[in-house]
């Protein structure tokens, strides 16, 4: 039975291999500097800026400034990691983002810390859950939501190598790993974490795990799912979508954020131009959401891996 | 109230404060201990609020910008009679409208949700200029965290409120020296701070921050300066009233452990 893969996994908290291959990187490109609001412990750059503190840029609690420091840096030049709580990055500095990075197509790195519901209890002003249809609605700016550990890492490694704005979406829920340690990210590539033919699932960030589970659980009901992790919500995997539409002929998306603009939306503007097929989108449904932690939280939206699993057995049926 | 009662009405606070975090496991409690006793000269001797009546038109405003020391907040709008005091053991809980962050849907005497930080003033000036539209004399306070005023937001408020001589404006700010990863001074240091407000035209004060007589006095109707708005630099220490807490950068968001508890307690309830 394969009902819980990862019943006895570790969980990482990915920020720890953000941070690792930052530094790593760091000491080979001297241009790269890291950006932060009063987040040196929140973003775990402690031992960054013990090794390198004249490249730590503490702006202060001023998130505007932050980004705009960040498009300033890339101008003269360096590789800006503007890092700060997911919530305060995107929702304060919507604008900087938009007309300093987005617009004006610069080489700055937005690390959004904590992502989705990470803060819990903290309650809604913490939660970043309206973070990908924000920037998603942007040009020039990649969005990418990495899935555990080791993608985490592969994502800083490509993202620093890239000529461009980006936004990572991280998280400090642990996840457990996922992919092969060799993994190397590629923009706008989703990767098939399973194999099936009646339905996909489409998940990334914390979810994906989740998704791998409820596929687990259907294969023990005789339903066989696709599991895609869309790290890249923008540019997003059209070719890998249209064959999950032709395939299999159903798909349930799964994401930390509200279903309003997310990689549901997302997904479903792929599906209804080219190939339509039933879907359902799985998220925070367009609420502030009640006090609980992060994982207690996704669990009352409908998003514990057996009630994925239910909500993917439900749309199988309505399949043609 | 005399300053001696309002003293124990702050230790009182304190102590659930402190208990309450631990009991939950999180919470801001070097900020909550810093700010407890400007939030209890506010309720209990300054403001014009009634429990029973939490949305009166009439009723002072407080904006507490500095959000996430709600559990102060909650503590003293229990000891007010706003919300029942056993509901503050539900701090944080699985469906419990006491979360990290105040919530004025689900929490009446809270006027505004806050938690980002660099909010509150800017929502205070609309409210001292609401009372001026209307003629009417309730009065507005709102307290940010020293740390806070980083965010330009503030200064923004700051010259609009000097701008619509908002006389009827308070702005006390928590001068505590620390942030939540380091000092001001370390990081973006505003001090002094008294000079810059009186820059940007307002009248201001410095103040022992834990100090109920002159706190009392700061914010009575009879040192408003016409005209113009005020700010209070409250110069206080973030964990106050615990030594081990006491203008440590450490206790922005620690828990105390068991040890560290009981002796927290002890020491306050030795003060009270
Ligand atoms: C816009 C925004 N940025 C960052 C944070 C994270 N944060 C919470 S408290 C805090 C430090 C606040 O320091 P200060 O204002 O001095 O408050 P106090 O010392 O009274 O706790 C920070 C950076 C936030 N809540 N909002
Ligand atoms: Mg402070």
């Amino acid at each position: 039975m394969m009902s819980t893969p990862f019943k006895d996994a570790k969980l990482h908290d990915c920020r720890v291999s953000f941070v690792e291959t930052l530094e790593v990187l760091a000491e080979a490109n001297t241009d790269i500097v890291a950006v932060c609001n009063d987040s040196v412990g929140s973003s775990k750059l402690g031992d960054f800026k013990e090794r390198f503190p004249e490249r730590l840029i503490n702006v202060g609690i001023a998130e505007q400034n932050m980004v705009g420091v960040g498009a300033g840096l890339a101008n003269g030049g360096k590789i800006p990691f503007v890092c700060a709580a997911a919530p305060f990055l995107t929702g304060r500095a919507l604008e900087q983002i938009k007309a300093d990075v987005a617009y004006s197509e610069t080489n700055v790195k937005l690390v959004g810390i904590s992502s989705g519901l990470a803060y819990g209890d903290l309650g809604p002003t913490h939660h970043s859950i309206e973070d990908f249809a924000w920037i998603r609605a942007l040009p020039n700016v990649a969005v990418v939501a990495p899935a555990d550990r080791i993608e985490t890492a592969a994502v800083i490694k490509w993202a620093a190598a890239y000529e461009g704005g980006c936004f990572l979406r991280l998280s400090r829920v642990g996840v457990p790993d996922l992919l092969p340690e060799d993994h190397v990210f590629e923009l706008g590539k989703a990767n098939q974490l399973r194999d099936g033919s009646d339905l996909t699932i489409i998940a990334n960030g914390v979810l994906t795990h989740r998704a791998v589970e409820a596929s687990a659980l259907l294969e023990d009901r005789g339903i066989s799912a696709r599991v895609l992790n869309m790290a890249s919500v923008r540019p997003i995997d059209e070719a890998a979508i249209l064959s999950a539409a032709r395939e299999t002929g159903a798909i349930l998306t799964c994401e930390e954020h509200t279903t309003f603009g997310g990689l549901g939306s997302a997904v479903a503007e792929v599906v209804v131009e080219s190939h339509p097929v039933p879907m359902k989108r799985l998220g925070v449904p367009g609420v502030f959401a009640h006090t609980g932690s992060a994982n207690a939280l996704l669990d009352d939206f409908g998003m514990a891996s057996d009630a994925i699993a239910d909500s993917a057995a439900e749309l199988v049926k309505r399949k043609a | 109230m005399t300053p001696d009662e309002l003293r124990k009405i702050a230790n009182r606070i304190r102590r659930r404060d402190l208990q309450a975090v631990y009991e939950a496991g999180a919470g801001h409690i070097g900020g909550e201990m810093s700010v407890t006793d400007l939030l209890t000269a506010l309720y209990f001797e300054i403001m014009s609020v009634d429990p029973d009546a939490p949305l009166d038109p009439k009723r002072d405003r407080l904006v507490l910008s500095k959000g996430h020391t709600a559990l102060a907040l909650y503590v003293t709008l229990s000891e007010k009679g706003f919300i029942p005091k056993d509901e503050v053991s539900t701090f944080l809980k699985h469906n419990s409208r006491l979360n990290g962050h105040p919530n004025r849907v689900k929490v009446p005497g809270v006027e505004t949700n806050t938690g980002p930080l660099g909010h509150g003033l800017p929502i205070g000036v609309g409210m001292a200029k609401a009372a001026k539209l209307n003629g009417d004399a309730w009065r507005t306070f709102v307290i940010t965290g020293d740390g806070e005023m980083q965010e330009g937001s503030n200064w923004e408020a700051i010259m609009a409120a000097a701008q619509f001589k908002l006389d009827n404006l308070t702005l006390i700010i928590d001068h505590n020296r620390l942030q939540q990863g380091a000092r001001l001074a370390d990081t973006n240091n505003l001090a002094p701070l008294a000079p810059k407000l009186e820059a940007f035209g307002w009248a201001v004060e410095e103040i022992d921050g834990h100090d109920m007589e002159q706190i009392c006095r700061a914010l009575s109707p009879e040192t408003v300066t016409t005209g113009k708005p005020k700010c209070i630099v409250a110069h206080t220490n973030k964990g106050q009233g615990i030594s081990f807490m006491s203008d440590n950068v450490a206790w922005h968001h620690k828990v105390p452990n068991d040890e560290q508890y009981k002796q927290a307690m002890a020491e306050l309830e030795e003060a009270e």
